[in-house]
């Protein structure tokens, strides 16, 4: 900082408050629509806070009565087998789109656009294009008599389909940033040593592009343990309230329920089990990255 | 043909759907009909509210996001002043928060400051939710400038509001479509926060105003109706990534992500 913009104390002072000014504006949105609300939602968790009414403390009611909502318990199940089914699945379609269209050759711009374009579309829309695609009086798979959400498992396999559909391509992506920041001369050094291809992906793609992997691990792992759109819009919870996600339970008791302090209870806990699995991801990312 | 055949099933596959949903919205008994879009038109409040509803929603979250972080960004950059590591943690730490912990108080608190069911209230949470990306992106863009570029322009005794509108603005350009780009496609298309930010119908977005479609209790849901409706939402998200891809792809690249 020997810039002779800062050298003088008095322009340094002059330096600082226009700073101030310029970052004003993010201050005010992260105060009052971040940290407020933060604070708040604590807060209301020990309130009980109906959505019309007069807010009453009563810790720790919201927060023990948890275990007793066994359509919350079930939620928790339920978004965990999700999340374990869509990572694992994601990261193999991912890496093999990757690796697919790795290469610069003619057309694998066309390729790596046709696999993102469906991330281009929304979320809700992509629900809603599956809730026609896959509706067998309307869409094209009728033929296959199958009932894609007849069942709890047809269900959850078809609100999975939806989701690699969206998705793969954003993580393909990822992976691909990762594999191109292998050096070229590496795989040359290795093909010169007579390795094979499968030897060269296991000993070398797959070690080299760890880092990256962790990142898209990341990403879906809280993305899908955070997951509404999907269930709420393509198979509304059902059926028999079988895919009820954790998200969709606190918006149900906030505001079907109308408990806004069982809800702000839930999504407290919510905040600090990701918070706390952000923490560990990241270690273990950083982990990945000395080594 | 052993390299692109495979590609090229699977590109088909990516995007059939994408080509069925164009093509069901159109489909009619008797070949191709635009009665579906007639139909959608008078829907609910009537599609055009709905559009217009989100071409608003969007255009202030895209300015909001633009504004707040070229200035912030600048901050981050160019100054040195208390509180501003803090203050850049802080907002990064927005992307540590599930969208529900901080939507359900923000319901209650945006009713108390009266911005219930206004869609300035929720394109200002729109901004808040884009900045930890927008911020990092600008704080890059202008970090990327060269200082003697400003510092020649501020001996001439230019101030710094006239550095950055006439000498960084131009380049920090390639910055500014890109974050502009992904705040239009994240309000474009959210859909958790209108549902549980907005309860009046007249003020809904096209996503959430399409969904109710589907949530109709009377009456049979029409099915090619709902598909013409996914076309006006995709078809402008489509179009904008084909025209801007270089920008998207950019934007992920320069380590948004990593944020």
């Amino acid at each position: 900082m020997t810039s002779p913009l800062s050298t003088a104390p008095r322009l340094r002072r002059r330096r600082a408050l226009a700073g101030w000014a310029y970052a004003a504006p993010t201050a005010v949105i992260v105060a009052v629509l971040f940290i407020a609300p933060l604070v708040l939602v604590v807060i209301m968790s020990l309130h009980k806070w109906p959505l019309l009414g007069q807010a009453r403390p009563n810790f720790p009611a919201n927060y023990t009565k948890i275990p007793d909502d066994p359509l919350f318990l079930d939620s928790v199940l339920f978004t965990l087998k999700y999340t374990v089914i869509v990572t694992i699945l994601l990261s193999a379609v991912a890496l093999g789109l990757a690796l697919l269209v790795q290469d610069r050759r003619p057309g694998v711009g066309f390729f790596r656009t046709a696999f993102f374009l469906p991330g281009a579309v929304g979320f809700a829309a992509a629900a809603l294009l599956f809730y026609g695609l896959l509706n067998n009086d309307f869409g094209p798979f009728g033929f296959l008599g199958v009932n894609w959400i007849g069942s709890p498992n047809m269900a959850l396999t078809s609100t999975i389909l939806l989701v690699l559909w969206r998705f793969a391509g954003f993580n393909m992506l990822i992976l691909l940033t990762g594999l191109q920041a292998i050096p070229v001369e590496v795989y040359e050094a290795a093909r010169a040593d007579g390795a094979n291809r499968w030897q060269i992906f296991t000993r070398i793609t797959l070690p080299l592009l760890r880092p990256t992997l962790a990142l898209m691990l990341i990403l879906s792992i809280t993305g899908s343990l955070l997951a509404f759109d999907q269930f709420f819009i393509f198979t509304n919870g059902g059926p028999d309230n079988s895919t009820v996600s954790m998200v969709m339970v606190v918006y149900r008791n906030a505001f079907f329920r109308f408990d806004l302090g069982g809800a702000a209870a839930l999504s407290v806990v919510l905040l600090v089990v990701l918070v706390a699995l952000n923490a560990v991801q990241m270690r273990i990312l950083r982990g990945a990255t000395t080594k | 043909m052993k390299y692109y055949s495979p590609r090229l099933a699977l590109a088909v596959i990516f995007l059939f759907p994408l080509i069925w949903s164009g093509w069901a919205s159109v489909r009619g008994p008797e070949g191709f009909t635009l009665a579906n879009y007639r139909s959608i038109t008078g829907y609910g409040e009537g599609l055009a509210t709905y559009v217009g509803n989100s071409l608003m929603l969007s255009g202030m979250t895209v300015v909001g996001t633009l504004v707040v972080a070229t200035l912030g960004g600048y901050a981050f950059a160019r100054f040195h002043f208390p509180g501003k590591n803090l203050l850049f943690l802080a907002a990064l730490a927005i992307l540590m928060v599930p969208y529900a912990t901080i939507l359900i108080p923000l319901y209650v608190l945006l009713d108390h400051v009266g911005l219930q069911n206004s869609l300035l209230g929720l394109s200002l949470v729109f901004v808040m939710f884009q900045l930890p990306f927008a911020l990092y992106m600008m704080r890059n863009s202008f970090e990327a400038i060269p200082r003697e570029i400003e510092e020649s322009a501020l001996v001439d005794g230019a101030g710094s509001v006239k550095v950055l509108l006439s000498v960084l603005l131009p380049a920090v350009r390639p910055g500014l479509v890109t974050v502009g780009l992904f705040a239009f496609l994240a309000s474009w298309n959210d859909f958790f926060a209108p549902l549980i930010l907005l309860s009046d119908g007249a003020s809904f977005p096209l996503p959430v105003a399409v969904v109710s479609m589907t949530q109709r209790t009377f009456g049979a849901i029409d099915y090619g109706v709902l598909q013409a409706g996914v076309m006006v939402m995709a078809v402008p998200c489509l179009v904008l990534f084909l025209v801007l891809q270089r920008y998207y792809v950019r934007g992920f690249m320069s380590g948004a992500l990593r944020g």
